[in-house]
Order: structure tokens, then C-alpha cells, then sequence
């Protein structure tokens, strides 16, 4: 199972995934797909220093379903994580000012 | 209302000051998330799913238009435009920055409100009755003691590391809106054989994942004996109470491990050690308090009922909403009018800012500028003339705040659910959606009468969910969400635990199980029989043949 980094940004709690060069981007759409556990792993310490340094705070891995050719969470809460809740579609804004 | 002194003020300022200082060092990385965890939990800051969550106590749920209008402003200005009142008279907001927090804080200690102890492990926002003051079966208006309470365990030193959260409330009406047998301390006021006004105290309840109903430990306690007896109480706790582990931690299993006698024995021996000293509260303290609860100065005012009555004749909508949502004043001539944030497709306890705003205004048009909110996530005017209810349904209506679904069915209690919360396990919202477009016809919710649905999207039981007459309990199989129904709870003066129905069902299947349950109840009712009563007569089996069919009634224990 392809894996993913997620992350609330400490400053103001926004849900944040970590990029292609361990950069945190705030939609899933832009976070790096870790295709292996080894690449995963490798990135979480990244992400743990990121918690060192102030600016994240409880980073994990989760599933990613990466057919189809767009990165989609696995299971309900990620998804809610992901896109905002279910109920509120009309509220949903990323960490990075984008509106749904 | 009462009105912050200049004590008051003071610690509430210093402890945004101190919180500001504290949110800098976690910036600057001074303090680390472990280290400042406990420190925003104490104000009312959790990490969520989406963002923080800012948590605010609205004291025993009385709240002033002004500090609806900074609840609006606060939605506007630091959170999405709306925030959510839950089953324990607070405001949530869902999208707080932390940076920005210290200053929310500081605006809403503008207007005496906080969000200090409505986390960690302490005393929690004391809760009441939402028609304190303001009802004939009351004998004495139960915010004066709340309030007392709420000045003496706020920042209590003693009481700031109990070994789990605490939950305080209480009644002054024999008829129970407060639900205080679910709590961890319940005190109900009633009168001795002298006559004479004091406690009943109960301890103990909750629920959670281990629910129980609170015992009585004292059956009567004079009112200036309140705070040692409660001291005395949340000593022994404190010094028995586990915490190696936390689904072991409250109150109701160290009273259960001990028995209730025992625990008795331990409380009435701290109390007779204390009671003498200053832990008695002077008759001066309790009038001053009062004071600040004394009624407004009613008008003189003719009932208004006859009128009324030909304005219910010709329009049946405001007929139906007088039925549901009005109830009767202890003064004559004026009324008490919930305001329901249960409209169909809305999310229960949801309010935006513009509504909060409306509703300020409109309660200072018709009810003396204060109103409530309850437990069961609606708001409450608590001061309206009878001769102004039309007006106001007209105006309430627009703001989709006139549902007449009071105690209905679809008044349902419904937690944030996974669709915002981190310890959930399933979305609690969409089912209460999914309910109330199934139950549509407006004839039928009456026919049904009382009936409770509580919804958890986990065991911590927000929703309060062991408490409905139908409880839906949220669960995780593999990755899919389940619903667990209880049937037969109540948190009224006759508070019970509701009893698991059978298997968990997917989500599709809950509002035809609920249809099935309702069916059968109106089948087998007698006269006017309130749902809770049929179930406590027949018992569980029709209702379980009824969703799962007769090859599966065997009932779960």
C-alpha cells in the first residue's frame, strides 16, 4: 500500500501533508506518495524533526489509494482529514487559503 | 445574571496573560507539544481533526445578547462563520488558530466568558437547568449554587489534577432537565420533613464507556454546608481514585469498587472534619450571589392565552410550534420559547454567526436581552410576553430556529461525530440527517410524541447516546461504520440505561430500523403511552423482532 505523511501545522492546527522534497503542503493533491515502507520510514524521521523544530505536530503515516491517478486517503477519517466534513462541504478550506 | 467582580475580572485577565506566554514559548519551540498539551487543554484548546477546537463554557447555559453577539463576532472573526453548542452548555468553535487564540480569549473575557476548565482533569463547566428561574415547579433557582461552585473550584488548586474530568450538575425542579443522575456529582434540591430546602446529592453517574447511573450518597444537605460537602466529596476522590489508568479514573468506578456506603463513610468523616470551619458559606455570600439571579422587573401583564388560541385556530404552523416549543412561565403573561437548531438537513447544535447575531437581537426585543441553552443543544428565551410569541415565530422562522420538533424525534442529541472529532469512530451528523429525512411528516412526529434520539459517534458518549430512548452508538468494523441501537433510556428524574438491541447495523439501515421500532411502538401503546413507558411495559422483544426479524430475538445482555 502506497503511504502518505499527514500532519496538523502547529501555528494553527491546519492539516498539512509532507511534499516531494519534505516540504508540508496543504493538499493532499500535492503530498509525496511513499510507494515502500523503507521511503516512509525514511521520511517520518524528517517529519519527527519537523516536530523538533516547532513546526508540526503529531505526523503519521497513512494509506494512500494512488490508482487512478489521483492520491486518495484510505477509510473515513483521513478522508474527513483530507477534504473537510462531510456535512460542511460548503466550509471545507485547505491549510493553504483554498476555498471548496 | 451574574456579573463578574472585580476578582473575576482579574483572574481571568492574568490567566489570558499567562496563556498568551505560554502559546509563545510553544511558538518559539520553548516548550514542546507534550509540555504545552496539558497547558491548552486547560483552557479549552484541543488539536481535532481539522484544526483546533476552542471549547467555552457558557456557565449553567445562561447567557446575556452581548455575549451571543461575541460568540457571532469570535465565529467571524477567529473561526468559519458558525460554532456548535454541545450537550454540556459550551461553545465549540472548529478552525482556531493557535497563534491567535490569546487574543479570542482576551475578547471573550471582554464579556465574562471563558474557555478555562472546560478540558483536563478538573472540575467542568457546572450545568443546570435551561429554565432556571424561570419555572413554576421550581423551589429555588439552582444558578445561585452553580455559580458558588463555579467561584470555588475555578483554579482551585487542590482540584486542578483530579485524576480524571468532573462533572457537576445540578436542579432545582422536582421535574429533572439537567440531568443529574449522569454526572458525576447530581444535586437535586428538595424539601426536608421540616420543610426546609437543601440537596439530595448524588454521585457517580456518567457515562462513557462505562455507563451508571448516580447513587444517592446524602439525602439531604443544607445549602451552606454545599461547598464542604462537595469539598469532602472530591477529597476522597481525589486521594482514591485511580490513575494508572484512564478508563479507570472517574469517580463512579472508585464508588462502585468501594460501594456507595463505604464511600459514604469516607465523605461524611472529611465532612464532619471540615464543615465547622470556613468551608461553610456565610448566609451574606449566598444573598449576594442571589442578587444577581433576583427575577426582572416583570410588567403587569394580562394572560393572553384566549388570544393566543385564535391565532393557533387560524394558522395551524404556529398552532403546531406553540405545541411544541413554548413552555409555561411562572409569571403571568409571558412565556418561555425554545429555539430549536434542529432543522431538517441543518447539524444539530450547529449556528452561524449571522443566526447568533439575529438571535442576540431578537433576545433583546423579547426576552430582557438573556436566553439559554440546554443540553439538548437549543437555545432557550427564557423571558418572552405571550402577547409577543407570534411576533417572534414569525421572526424565528426565516432563521430556521422555529422547528416545532421540540422532545420529538427528530430533537435529536447528536455529537460532533468523525466528522470533527479525533476520538470518534463514526460520523454521528449524516445518521441525524438521514433520520430526519426519513421523518418528514409533521402529523406522524406528533402522533409519536416524546420520544428521544441520542446519537455517539464513540463510547465516550457525547451524544449521550445510553440515555436516549433510542441510543445510536457509532462503531468502527474494519473500516466501515456501524450503528449500535439501545432502546429505553432517559436522563430525566427517572434516569435509565438503555438496553443494546442486537447487532450493529450499516448506516443505510438505521432509519428504517427506527421506523420499524416506531411502528411497533404504535401498535402496541396504550392510550397516550410515551414511548419510554411502552418499552419499560413490553420489554425489548417486539421492537427486536421488528428490526431484526423473529429468527433473531434473542435479547443481548
Amino acid at each position: 500500500m502506497s503511504q502518505m505523511i499527514i500532519a496538523n501545522r502547529l501555528i494553527d492546527g491546519l492539516v498539512i501533508y509532507m511534499g516531494p522534497k519534505g516540504e508540508w503542503v496543504g493538499s493532499i493533491s500535492e503530498g509525496a506518495v511513499f510507494e515502500n515502507e523503507h521511503d516512509a520510514q525514511r521520511w517520518l524521521v524528517v517529519a519527527q524533526q519537523a516536530v523538533e523544530d516547532s513546526v508540526v505536530v503529531d505526523p503519521y503515516l497513512i494509506d494512500i489509494d494512488a490508482g487512478g491517478g489521483k492520491s486518495l486517503p484510505v477509510g473515513a477519517r483521513e478522508t474527513i482529514r483530507a477534504f473537510g466534513p462531510s456535512v460542511r462541504t460548503d466550509l471545507l478550506e485547505d491549510a493553504e487559503g483554498n476555498g471548496g | 445574571m451574574y456579573r463578574y467582580d472585580e476578582f473575576d475580572h482579574k483572574l481571568v485577565q492574568e490567566r489570558v496573560q499567562q496563556f498568551r506566554h505560554q502559546v509563545k514559548r510553544r511558538l518559539s519551540g520553548e516548550l514542546t507539544e507534550d509540555q504545552f498539551k496539558p497547558l491548552r487543554l486547560m483552557n479549552g484548546l484541543y488539536l481535532q481533526l481539522h484544526a483546533y477546537m476552542l471549547r467555552v463554557n457558557v456557565p449553567y447555559g445562561a447567557m446575556t445578547s452581548r455575549q451571543m453577539r461575541k460568540f457571532a463576532h469570535v465565529a467571524r472573526t477567529y473561526d468559519r462563520g458558525f460554532g456548535h453548542f454541545t450537550t454540556r452548555q459550551n461553545i465549540q468553535y472548529n478552525w482556531v488558530k493557535l497563534e491567535e487564540t490569546p487574543n479570542l480569549l482576551a475578547e471573550l473575557a471582554e464579556v465574562e466568558v471563558t474557555g478555562i476548565q472546560s478540558s483536563g482533569n478538573c472540575v467542568r463547566n457546572i450545568t443546570s437547568d435551561h429554565y432556571a428561574g424561570r419555572i413554576k415547579d421550581e423551589l429555588a433557582d439552582p444558578r445561585v449554587y452553580c455559580e458558588l461552585l463555579r467561584q470555588y473550584t475555578v483554579l482551585h488548586p487542590e482540584f486542578s489534577f483530579l485524576p480524571r474530568k468532573f462533572k457537576i450538575a445540578v436542579t432545582g425542579s422536582p421535574k429533572d432537565r439537567a440531568a443529574v443522575a449522569l454526572h458525576d456529582i447530581g444535586l437535586r434540591m428538595h424539601l426536608n420533613d421540616s420543610g426546609k430546602l437543601g440537596f439530595e446529592v448524588l454521585v457517580g453517574g456518567g457515562q462513557g464507556r462505562t455507563p451508571v447511573i448516580a447513587k444517592t450518597i446524602r439525602e439531604w444537605l443544607s445549602p451552606e454546608h454545599l461547598m464542604a460537602y462537595v469539598e469532602a466529596i472530591l477529597r476522597v476522590y481525589n486521594l482514591n481514585g485511580r490513575r494508572d489508568n484512564i478508563h479507570k479514573a472517574r469517580i463512579k468506578i472508585i464508588v462502585n469498587q468501594l460501594g456507595i456506603d463505604r464511600y459514604r463513610e469516607l465523605v461524611d468523616q472529611e465532612f464532619d472534619r471540615i464543615k465547622g470551619d470556613v468551608k461553610g458559606i456565610p448566609e451574606a455570600e449566598i444573598q449576594r450571589i442571589k442578587a444577581y439571579f433576583a427575577p426582572p422587573e416583570y410588567e403587569e401583564l394580562p394572560d393572553f392565552t384566549d388570544k393566543l388560541s385564535t391565532l393557533r385556530l387560524a394558522d395551524k404552523a404556529f398552532d403546531l410550534w406553540m405545541s411544541s416549543n413554548v413552555a409555561e412561565h411562572k409569571i403571568r403573561g409571558y412565556a418561555i420559547v425554545n429555539l430549536t437548531l434542529k432543522a431538517p438537513d441543518r447539524v444539530p447544535g450547529d449556528i452561524t454567526a449571522t443566526a447568533m447575531d439575529a438571535v442576540a437581537d431578537l433576545a433583546d426585543e423579547y426576552s430582557l436581552g438573556e436566553m439559554r441553552v440546554n443540553h439538548r443543544q437549543n437555545l432557550v428565551f427564557v423571558d418572552v410576553k405571550q402577547m409577543d410569541l407570534h411576533n417572534l415565530w414569525q421572526k424565528l422562522g426565516p432563521l430556521e430556529l422555529a422547528t416545532p420538533n421540540l422532545g420529538q424525534l427528530t430533537d435529536m442529541i447528536t455529537c460532533p461525530g468523525l466528522d470533527y472529532c479525533n476520538l470518534a469512530n463514526a460520523r454521528s451528523i449524516p445518521v441525524a440527517q438521514d433520520i430526519n429525512k426519513h421523518f418528514v411528516d409533521v402529523d406522524r412526529l406528533i402522533a409519536i410524541g416524546d420520544f428521544t434520539v441520542n446519537i455517539s459517534g464513540c463510547m465516550n458518549a457525547c451524544g449521550h447516546h445510553h440515555v436516549g430512548n433510542v441510543g445510536i452508538l457509532g462503531v468502527d468494523k474494519h473500516g466501515t461504520e456501524f450503528f449500535q441501537l439501545t432502546l429505553g433510556g432517559s436522563s430525566d428524574e427517572g434516569a435509565s440505561l438503555g438496553d443494546r438491541l442486537g447487532r450493529a447495523l450499516p448506516q443505510e439501515e438505521v432509519p428504517a430500523a427506527i421506523e420499524a421500532i416506531v411502528d411497533t411502538y404504535m401498535d402496541i401503546r396504550e392510550d397516550d403511552e410515551r414511548f419510554l413507558d411502552t418499552y419499560r411495559r413490553i420489554g425489548m422483544v417486539p421492537f427486536k423482532e421488528a428490526v431484526y426479524g423473529s429468527a433473531d430475538t434473542k435479547v443481548v445482555v
